[in-house]
């Protein structure tokens, strides 16, 4: 067994692979109990995809680095869905659906011209295995300032969650928090895309705070569960697809589904 | 909010032609209201009156014309005024992972409510028993009953002792026993705090008894005054119909 493993960490892009493991599932998970809190499942859904345009906007401006155009526009993306929620002009989901839809096919019009897609097709699953020391040093960065805004900010996004009104008399300044939260959403899974792709990231960030709140019944079992649940996929996803020759992001994802389901029977009979 | 403070009888809160509009419709207009500290003012009126309009508007959360001051008469100073809101409901499903202790340390704390400190958990637990809550401090938030989440509603309503606490229907739900309860409680808070009630309430019988005051409205205030003034006026019998009250 332990040579099963050593022979696991003999590889550079495995080791590096594996502490970006460790940041980024925490991370995600942390996020995720606010996102599922918020009911903004749906808005983290469609920043992913609008990474798509944010590559088309930088293929077009040529822009040597797409993911630094991807960033940019997926933070004006959620501040513009965050200002358009405001007005309570129509229902929050149909809106996302609707910028969501058409960023989407705005960018994958773009990228396929030519017939050129297969090009850009890596981004849709990921490859956590082909990260670099440099990025995973963004990525330790991206989660010492995400804990430190977390500190801040989860009584204020609590509190508005639980009442609107209620959190306004209490003088928390609603809009800058929530502004704040949406770009830093944003900020995590542009950055995250790459390694664990766009079809996969919202389920990373939605699965194990839906699994904690099955068994959770204040904030710290909450938190505590998610990002455990969080790091065990990533871990258990990590080293089962090297066994299996199985892309990364994908397992990781089928573990923390197998979790959810867990944790769903196990609810329902506890309570 | 251990000491008591007996009302001083100086502050008062006056609202000056108050007006909310949504578009070009109209919901609320000139509503000119003065409240004093200790007393309970109960805001009545059909359904879709503007009654929670009006809450929202004192609440600041929509924009409103008109202006609301807190004043001390006895100097003419101004104070910006601490509202203690208590809601209808709150947005949580049955198992949302949240208990009592992290419900009132978000609104109240800094503290994050991923982690726990002693200090703010004996401190919420001691607001609790003003309403004999303190027993709920563990439970969790979606599976209280509708009288124990409004005893712990108003526990962080006047933990900081607010100049004005601010109720929409806050009795909803509840049975006899349960308003008798909370209408004796707020009877027992407005004398014994320094602080102004204005609540709104469905039930003509328990503002009879208990308010000082009673504003009835419709777009703009119809009645107001004592609940016998208001209940034997023309507007109280055409909004509510041939309802006598003693």
């Amino acid at each position: 067994m332990s040579s099963y493993f050593a022979e696991l960490f003999q590889y550079d892009f495995m080791r590096r692979a594996f502490v970006a493991i460790l940041i980024i599932t925490p991370l995600l998970g942390t996020l995720g109990t606010m996102i599922v809190h918020k009911k903004m499942a749906y808005f983290s859904d469609a920043l992913g995809h609008s990474a798509l345009t944010g590559i088309a906007i930088g293929v077009i401006c040529g822009i040597k680095d797409t993911s630094l155009s991807m960033v940019i526009f997926a933070v004006v993306f959620a501040f513009l869905l965050n200002q358009i929620n405001r007005k309570n002009l129509a229902a929050t989901d149909t809106i996302i659906s609707v910028f969501a839809s058409c960023s989407t096919a705005i960018g994958l019009a773009i990228l396929s011209r030519g017939g050129n897609f297969s090009k850009y097709s890596a981004i849709l699953v990921g490859d956590i295995l082909s990260i670099t020391n440099r990025e995973i040093l963004y990525l330790f960065l991206i989660f010492v300032i995400t804990m430190v805004f977390w500190c801040f900010a989860l009584n204020r996004l609590n509190a508005i969650s639980i009442h609107l009104s209620l959190a306004k008399s209490r003088n928390i300044s609603v809009r800058l928090v929530e502004d704040i939260f949406a770009m830093i959403i944003a900020l995590i899974v542009t950055l995250s895309i790459k390694w664990i792709g766009i079809l996969l990231i919202n389920a990373l960030l939605i699965l194990p705070a839906a699994s904690s709140r099955n068994i959770s019944s204040n904030m710290r079992e909450y938190h505590k569960y998610a990002i455990l649940f969080s790091m065990f996929s990533g871990v258990i996803g990590l080293v089962v697809s090297y066994f299996t020759n199985v892309a990364t992001g994908p397992m990781i994802v089928i573990v923390a589904s197998m979790i959810y389901f867990a944790t769903y029977l196990y609810g329902k009979r506890s309570r | 909010m251990r000491k008591i403070i007996k009302p001083c009888g100086f502050h008062c809160i006056k609202m000056k032609d108050l007006g909310v509009s949504f578009g070009d419709q109209v919901v609320l207009e000139h509503i000119n209201l003065h409240i004093h500290c200790g007393s309970l003012t109960a805001i009545i009126g059909r359904n879709g009156a503007g009654k929670s309009t009006l809450v929202k508007a004192i609440l600041d959360d929509i924009p409103h014309q008109g202006t609301i001051e807190f004043k001390n008469t006895e100097d003419g100073r101004m104070k910006k005024l601490k509202i203690g809101y208590v809601p209808q409901t709150l947005n949580l499903e049955a198992n949302a992972p949240m208990d009592v202790y992290d419900l009132i340390a978000s609104y109240c704390y800094r503290y994050p409510v991923f982690l726990r400190k002693k200090k703010i958990y004996e401190e919420i637990r001691e607001a609790l028993q003003v309403f004999d809550a303190e027993d709920l401090i563990d439970r969790q938030v979606g599976k209280l009953s509708g009288g124990e989440l409004q005893r712990v509603l108003l526990s962080m309503a006047v933990m900081d002792n607010p100049d004005l606490l601010l109720l929409d229907e806050p009795v909803s739900g509840i049975d006899k026993n349960g308003m008798d309860l909370f209408f004796e409680k707020m009877d027992y808070l407005r004398k014994n705090f320094d602080m102004s009630i204005v609540l709104i309430s469905h039930d003509l019988d328990y503002v009879a008894r208990f308010a000082d005051k009673v504003v009835l409205i419709d777009k703009t205030v119809l009645a107001d005054g004592t609940p016998k003034k208001v209940y034997e006026s023309d507007a109280f019998h055409q909004v509510f119909g041939g309802v006598s009250y003693e």
